[in-house]
C-alpha cells in the first residue's frame, strides 16, 4: 500500500478555507489525515513542502488534447506532461476529437492512453452522435464507459428542439451538460469581435448577441428541462450578468471563460496578430474588465481552453490562421496573477480552478479533506520565471505569454497519491 | 503604421493609407502628376526600376487592376511576372508562406498582392526579406490604398484643393476595402467633409469613429456634395440577407439623374469599377459630363508608377 507524507507546506484547501503550515498524510491514494499522523502511519514517500503552498490538484474543464486524430498538433503524452507540470491533476477533453468521442470504445482509448501520465483525463461525451445535432448521442452507455458529462464540443445544436431533447436525455441520467453559448448563424464568417477596431481592419466581425441570443434560448431550455448546464467559454460582460442572474433565481447553471480572455482585448489584434485569434474572440476592455469581476464574485470558474497547435497554423491571416491558444504551461501562473493585480484574494483564485469545477463535474476531488483524492498540486508562490517557448511542455507553443515573467511555480504534483511531476532540482 | 515606413520616414510597403502622414500623400500625388505626362508620349516609358523584378501576386482575380500595375511597371521598365493563383489552389496559410519563399528565392523586387483575406499583405510585408517591397492590390474588406490614391489624383485634377470639399461614398460600405482607404485618404488630406450613406446593413459598427458623417438617404446626403464615390454592389449581399434586392437598392440608393441634381451643380461622380449599370448608377449618369470613371482608370497608371517608383527608393524625396 502506497503512502506518503507531505511536510511543513502551507496546506491551503480553498472549499473550507483551511489555511496552514502542517503535514499531509496519505494512504491508498487518499488523504488519510492532517496534522497528526494516523495509527502505524509509515511512509513510503516524503515530500519536504517548507516554504511551498500545497493546494488541491487543478482541475480544467476545457483542455483539446489532439489526440485522437489531430497528432501533428499534440497528442496525450505530451499534453499530459504539461498538464502535470503545471499542477493539473485532472483535466476534460471535450469530444470534438476525430473519431468523434461519441461511442464507448472512444472512450476507453483516450483513458488507456492517458493512463501512463497518471493524470485524471476525462474525456466529456458527445452530447449528439458526431456532434452534428441531430440525433442523441447514446449518453448512458457513455456514463458507464467512465465519461462524467456531455458537451456540444464547441458545436452548439442549433435545433432548439433537438437540445430539449438532449438537455432532458441527460437528465435522466443526472450528467452535466456542458454548453457552448454560440449563436451559429450570428457568429458565422467572424473572425474578431465585431466593434471599431474589426471595423478598421475591414475584419469581419463577431456581434456580442452571438453569445448572448444563446445564452437566452439555453436559459430557457434548462428552465423548462431542469438539467444541470454550465457554459463554457463566456467572453461577454452581458453573458457573465445573464449567469450571475440565472444563479440568482435558483437555476442549475454555472459558467467559465478561459483565463487568457482576462488579460486581452480586440486591440490585441490590431496590426492582424493571428496569435490572438481565439473562439469565442477577445472583446472590448468593458468585457474583460467585467469578466475579472464575474470571476472574482464566483460567477464564473477559470478554464485554459488549452487549444495546441503546430507552429505554420498562426503563421497566416487572420482568416487562415487556426483560432486557440496553448494554455496548459500557464494556467496556475495566470490564476496567481490575477491574485497578484488584485482582482481577487488566493483562496478565492484557487477556488475557480478546484473545487468549482470539481462540483461542476459532481467529483469529490478538488478539495483537501481526509477521505479526499490525494490529488495536489504544490508551488513554490515566490518562484520568478518566465515563459520561453523552448521551455514549455505542450506541443502547442502557440502563447501569446512567451516572454512574460511570472511568479509562482509548480514543485510537485499528486495524484491519487502518487507523485507525477516534480521539478527538476 | 511604421511596417510601412523605413527609418528615414520612407514608403517601404504601400499597405494601408491609414497612418501614413499628409506629406507621404502629397509626394504620391505630386509625382504622379510628374508621370502622367509621360504618359501622354509616345514613348510611354521612363529607365526608373530598370532591371527590378515586379511579381503581380493575385490570389483574387481581377483584370483592372492587375492590368493598370502590370502597364505601370512597364512603363516604369520593370520587368513584370504576373501570378493569377486561383484561391481554389490555395490552401490555407502554409500555402501562402511556401508561395512566398519559392518566389523569394527568385530574387523578385516587389511583390504586388491581391488577397481576398484581410490583413493578407501585412502578412506578407512582414515576412519578405529587406529590400523586397509589398504594394496591396486590395486585401479583403480592409484596405485599397492604391485605388483611393487615383481617387485623389482624380480628385484634385478636377477640385484643386481639398479642404473645401464635401465627399459622399455610397453603398456598400461595410464590405468595401476601397471606401476604407477613400475615408482614410481623404480625411488625411484634409477633406471639408466625407459622408457615407448606406443602409444600416451595409454600416459597419462604429463607422463614425473613421471620421465620416453617416446618411441613410440619398436625398439627404447628397445635398450640397462636391464628389460623389458610388461603390460596386455585389450579388452575394442578397444571400447574405444583407438586402431583399438590386430592384429595391437601385430605388433607394442608386445615383440617378434626379438624385445628382441635388449635389453641387459642378460635382463629379466616381466609382472604382466594373459598374452595375441599373443596380448602383444610371447609365446616362455614368456616361454623363460629370462622371469622371474613365479618367480614373487613366489616372491608376500614374498612381501606381508613382507608388512603385517611391517604394523601390528611385524617385528622391521632394525639396
Amino acid at each position: 500500500m502506497s503512502s506518503m507524507v507531505i511536510r511543513n507546506g502551507r496546506v491551503l484547501d480553498p472549499a473550507s478555507g483551511f489555511d496552514a503550515v502542517t503535514d499531509l498524510y496519505i494512504q491508498d491514494g487518499r488523504i488519510s489525515a492532517i496534522g497528526e499522523p494516523p495509527a502505524g502511519f509509515a511512509a513510503a514517500t516524503e515530500i519536504d513542502a517548507s516554504g511551498l503552498i500545497v493546494c488541491p490538484g487543478l482541475i480544467d474543464l476545457a483542455a483539446r488534447l489532439r489526440e485522437p486524430g489531430a497528432t501533428h498538433k499534440a497528442d496525450i503524452a505530451s499534453e499530459t506532461r504539461a498538464a502535470a507540470a503545471g499542477g493539473i491533476t485532472t483535466l476534460c477533453c471535450p469530444p470534438d476529437t476525430q473519431p468523434i468521442i461519441d461511442t464507448p470504445a472512444v472512450v476507453e482509448y483516450i483513458r488507456h492512453r492517458a493512463e501512463p501520465s497518471g493524470i485524471r483525463v476525462m474525456p466529456l461525451g458527445a452530447l449528439t452522435q458526431g456532434l452534428q445535432g441531430q440525433l442523441l448521442s447514446a449518453m448512458a452507455s457513455l456514463q458507464a464507459a467512465g465519461c462524467v458529462a456531455v458537451s456540444d464540443g464547441g458545436r452548439p445544436v442549433s435545433n432548439s428542439r433537438v437540445l430539449r431533447q438532449a438537455l432532458d436525455y441527460a437528465r435522466t441520467f443526472d450528467l452535466p451538460v456542458l454548453l457552448t453559448p454560440r449563436d451559429p448563424g450570428l457568429s458565422e464568417g467572424g473572425l474578431m469581435h465585431e466593434g471599431r477596431v474589426a471595423t478598421r481592419m475591414g475584419i469581419a466581425g463577431i456581434p456580442q448577441a452571438a453569445e448572448t441570443a444563446a445564452l437566452g434560448r439555453d436559459l430557457a431550455l434548462v428552465e423548462q428541462t431542469g438539467a444541470r448546464v454550465h457554459f463554457g467559454r463566456l467572453s461577454t460582460g452581458r453573458g457573465a450578468e445573464l449567469i450571475r442572474r440565472a444563479r440568482r433565481d435558483g437555476l442549475p447553471v454555472s459558467a467559465d471563460v478561459a483565463i487568457h480572455q482576462l488579460f486581452f482585448t480586440e486591440l490585441d489584434l490590431w496590426g492582424f496578430e493571428s496569435m490572438y485569434r481565439v473562439e469565442p474572440p477577445f472583446r472590448t476592455a468593458e468585457d474583460r474588465d467585467s469578466l475579472r469581476r464575474a470571476v472574482a464574485d464566483g460567477t464564473l470558474l477559470l478554464c485554459s481552453d488549452h487549444q495546441p497547435h503546430q507552429p505554420d497554423a498562426k503563421q497566416a491571416p487572420l482568416a487562415s490562421a487556426d483560432p486557440g491558444l496553448s494554455g496548459l504551461d500557464t494556467l496556475l501562473a495566470l490564476v496567481l496573477r490575477l491574485v497578484e493585480e488584485g482582482v481577487l484574494p488566493l483562496r478565492d483564485a484557487l477556488a475557480r480552478v478546484t473545487v468549482a469545477p470539481a462540483r461542476v463535474l459532481g467529483l469529490d476531488s478538488g478539495v483537501i479533506a481526509v477521505g479526499r483524492p490525494a490529488d495536489l498540486c504544490l508551488f513554490d508562490p515566490d518562484a520568478v520565471w518566465q515563459l520561453r517557448e523552448d521551455a514549455m511542455l505542450s506541443r502547442g507553443k502557440n502563447s501569446p505569454f512567451i516572454g512574460w515573467e511570472f511568479t509562482g511555480q509548480t514543485r510537485y504534483t499528486v495524484v491519487g497519491g502518487r507523485l507525477v511531476y516534480s521539478h527538476a532540482g | 503604421m511604421n511596417l510601412q515606413l523605413d527609418s528615414n520616414g520612407r514608403l517601404r510597403h504601400f499597405l494601408t493609407i491609414e497612418g501614413l502622414p499628409r506629406e507621404l500623400l502629397t509626394q504620391i500625388l505630386d509625382t504622379a502628376e510628374s508621370f502622367s505626362s509621360v504618359i501622354g508620349k509616345p514613348v510611354k516609358k521612363v529607365p526608373l526600376l530598370r532591371g527590378r523584378t515586379v511579381v503581380n501576386l493575385f490570389f483574387e482575380a481581377s483584370t483592372r487592376t492587375r492590368t493598370t500595375f502590370e502597364l505601370a511597371a512597364k512603363r516604369l521598365s520593370a520587368d513584370v511576372l504576373n501570378l493569377d493563383i486561383g484561391t481554389s489552389s490555395t490552401v490555407k496559410g502554409e500555402t501562402l508562406l511556401d508561395t512566398l519563399a519559392n518566389l523569394e528565392a527568385m530574387q523578385c523586387d516587389m511583390f504586388v498582392v491581391r488577397h481576398r483575406d484581410s490583413g493578407a499583405a501585412h502578412f506578407i510585408a512582414r515576412h519578405v526579406g529587406p529590400g523586397v517591397s509589398v504594394i496591396n492590390a486590395g486585401d479583403g474588406r480592409h484596405a485599397h490604398p492604391t485605388q483611393a490614391m487615383l481617387d485623389m489624383f482624380t480628385i484634385r485634377q478636377k477640385k484643386g484643393d481639398f479642404a473645401p470639399l464635401t465627399v459622399a461614398i455610397v453603398g456598400d460600405i461595410m464590405h468595401s476595402r476601397v471606401a476604407r482607404s477613400e475615408i482614410h485618404a481623404l480625411n488625411t488630406l484634409g477633406a471639408g467633409e466625407v459622408r457615407v450613406i448606406a443602409p444600416r446593413t451595409l454600416l459597419p459598427p462604429d463607422i463614425e469613429d473613421l471620421g465620416v458623417r453617416v446618411f441613410y438617404k440619398m436625398e439627404q446626403g447628397l445635398k450640397d456634395v462636391d464628389v460623389i464615390c458610388m461603390l460596386r454592389l455585389q450579388r452575394e449581399r442578397m444571400e447574405g440577407a444583407a438586402l431583399p434586392s438590386e430592384a429595391e437598392f437601385y430605388r433607394q440608393y442608386g445615383l440617378n439623374q434626379q438624385r445628382l441634381a441635388l449635389a453641387k451643380p459642378n460635382a463629379i461622380v466616381m466609382h472604382p469599377g466594373p459598374i452595375n449599370r441599373g443596380v448602383e448608377i444610371e447609365s446616362s449618369v455614368a456616361d454623363g459630363p460629370r462622371s469622371v470613371i474613365l479618367p480614373q482608370v487613366t489616372n491608376g497608371i500614374a498612381v501606381r508608377m508613382a507608388v512603385m517608383a517611391m517604394a523601390m527608393g528611385a524617385v528622391g524625396e521632394p525639396a
